[in-house]
């Protein structure tokens, strides 16, 4: 019976392809629109998860996500290392800032200052020189993409003077890191060198980070922070989700999306259907045939399920296939950088696949089990 | 001769529109004969494939009984209709109906496929049948690849492989030439005389009519006539 049915729907070429391409077209734009969102979203939180050694985040009460920064007082590190359980805590600048380069031209970069000892907060995969280097008054880092934003089409080379509000630094290393949800430019100094060069104003410090000593549960550890320091105390992952929440919630972003996903699922489901039913359809005849020498309601279903599941594996495989190569392609792109291919998002696709492809068939299968066998005779 | 269709009283009647219908076939009493080849003749639209569509179950009569192979019709269930038809019954068509998609071994087979044997077992014996109708060199090959003479010999095989009591046959002759039209009622006289079915024959062909060994005229719904082929040659 397999083999029936694969050669009846094999049987024509341009039919069977037709198939195919709606599953193909709806599977690619469905898993390729998730992943693109997925990826933006991500790079709100990109900045940190890319600090990798702290376990919870301080800042002051009113911040509702990564890039809104209000300053709190120096002494509050202080505070936060005297509270029992902390391991160690470090300062963390971030910041906007503009650079100007050599030839006058000026660009926007986020400022990141990280502990001139620790380091903690640096991206940790160098493209070029040494991150230790950042230990040095005036020394910075920028990341790869900003590099290539600033200096289009130049091969990367260090050092290269910057100024940045009247004060001279050396860009001594470059970095690769996942890019922000804002575009800018990422330049790294030491935090020291942060405090220097960006205008004097009373409180400086946005973040303090920290490390739990071991066997430390960080839930409570927060709650004590909170309760020691009256700051706000997250977790790296409740920081990442309260930022991605503030930009779905605050932007037109996750409609737009939302909008282009829904879509991208109905013209999926309309072409997948149409065709299925047109591939129906066109075949009464020949269903009419089987049914008139003997095949079942239920034997049909069996040949139009195998068909369907055929179709819907290919055509998802390639529609994957074709999703997994733009991502491929793209990877190197600023605009796509750190954008993959999700394995939820490729079960989340195959289920609406299953889903649109099954509602075709039985959409379609009603003329099969309606048809009057006697079509046969009519010449 | 036993008797492999017996119908008796059969009415039926098709809906127009909301409330009304039309009246297609009134009270016909007919047999069909094991080991005769019977041709239902008669003008377009006077109710003769209405009337093969229920002899073998395909259509179910608004009133009267249907006895095939002992079988009344009318007491199964569609499921159970469609099982008797694969086991009793052979159909051949006008157009022939093949799966384009399938060689000609594999059309063969197709009932006994539909009976749940393996597509191997199903199409080696699709083969062995083509071969005796002097298919052998054509089994590979699909339907659009062969002569419409051909391809009648592929339905005939269908029609015959599970070794059905009852053929029947709608126009078997009138997309054929007369010399390959002749051939295929010589294989359907074999089916009948040697091999002892029941084959009806419905038909216009009047070239074809002295292969018949009995001939039912119809009009307007109605047998108005049973004849001897030779009487019914000389009166057309």
């Amino acid at each position: 019976m397999y083999k029936i049915a694969l050669k009846i729907l094999m049987g024509d070429t341009a039919k069977y392809l037709g198939l195919v391409f709606g599953v193909t077209f709806a599977t690619l734009l469905m898993s390729q629109q998730v992943s693109i969102f997925i990826g933006l979203m991500a790079r709100t939180a990109s900045a940190i998860y890319a600090v990798s050694e702290a376990d919870i985040w301080v800042m002051d009460q009113r911040v509702r996500y990564i890039e809104e920064v209000e300053p709190m007082r120096d002494v509050e590190l202080y505070n936060v290392r005297g509270v029992p359980g902390v391991k160690w805590a470090v300062p963390f600048y971030k910041g906007l800032s503009t650079i100007r380069m050599p030839d006058g031209l000026t660009q926007q970069v986020q400022l990141i200052g990280v502990d001139d000892v620790s380091l903690v907060g640096i991206c940790p995969k160098m493209v070029i020189g040494d991150k230790k280097s950042l230990r040095y008054p005036e020394n910075a880092m920028m990341d790869q993409n900003g590099y290539f934003f600033t200096w289009p089409k130049q091969p990367v080379t260090v050092p290269r003077p910057l100024e940045l509000n009247d004060h001279r630094l050396m860009l001594t290393s470059v970095c690769d890191v996942l890019p922000t949800f804002f575009t800018f430019p990422i330049l790294y100094v030491s935090y020291d060198t942060a405090l220097e060069i960006t205008p004097p104003t009373r409180n400086k410090l946005p973040f303090v980070l920290v490390k739990a000593e071991a066997g430390q549960d960080l839930q409570e550890l927060k709650k004590r922070i909170e309760q020691y320091t009256h700051l706000q105390a997250l977790t790296q992952e409740e920081f990442a989700w309260r930022s991605i929440r503030y930009i779905l919630e605050r932007t037109g972003i996750p409609i737009n999306f939302g909008i282009t996903i829904v879509l991208g699922i109905i013209i999926g489901a309309a072409i997948t259907a149409q065709t299925f039913y047109i591939f129906v359809i066109e075949n009464l005849k020949q269903f009419g045939a089987m049914k008139a020498i003997g095949f079942t309601n239920g034997q049909l279903l069996r040949v139009v399920l195998i068909q369907a599941t055929l179709v819907a594996s290919i055509g998802y495989a390639l529609g994957i296939g074709l999703t997994s190569l733009f991502f491929l392609a793209t990877s190197e792109l600023p605009a796509t950088k750190g954008f993959i291919l999700h394995w939820q998002v490729m079960a989340g696709t195959a289920v609406v696949v299953a889903i649109i492809t099954l509602f075709s068939i039985l959409f379609s299968l009603r003329k099969v089990f309606k048809l009057d066998p006697a079509i046969v005779f009519r010449g | 001769m036993v008797d492999a269709v017996t119908l008796q009283n059969i009415v039926k009647d098709f809906p127009v529109g909301d409330r009304r219908s039309i009246r297609v076939i009134h009270d016909v009493s007919c047999a069909v004969r094991m080991g005769e080849l019977t041709m239902l003749v008669g003008p377009s639209g006077c109710g003769k494939t209405t009337l093969i569509s229920i002899m073998s179950g395909i259509l179910t009569p608004t009133g009267g009984s249907v006895d095939v192979m002992g079988q009344d019709l009318t007491r199964l269930s569609d499921r159970k209709k469609v099982i008797f038809r694969r086991e009793h019954i052979g159909f051949i068509f006008q157009q022939f109906n093949l799966l384009p998609a399938l060689t000609a071994a594999e059309n063969a087979a197709m009932p006994l496929i539909a009976g749940g044997i393996p597509v191997s077992d199903a199409r080696k014996k699709g083969a062995a049948l083509l071969e005796t109708l002097g298919m052998g060199e054509h089994l590979e090959k699909l339907p659009r690849q062969l002569s419409g003479g051909q391809q009648q010999r592929v339905a005939i095989a269908r029609a015959l492989v599970h070794e059905p009591k009852l053929i029947v046959c709608d126009e078997p002759t009138a997309s054929l030439d007369a010399k390959t039209g002749q051939s295929v009622m010589d294989i359907l006289r074999t089916a009948a005389n040697d091999q002892k079915r029941a084959v009806l024959v419905v038909t216009h062909d009047n070239r074809i009519y002295h292969f018949a060994d009995r001939i039912l005229e119809m009009s307007d719904g109605q047998i108005t006539g049973e004849h001897k082929p030779e009487d019914y040659v000389h009166k057309e």
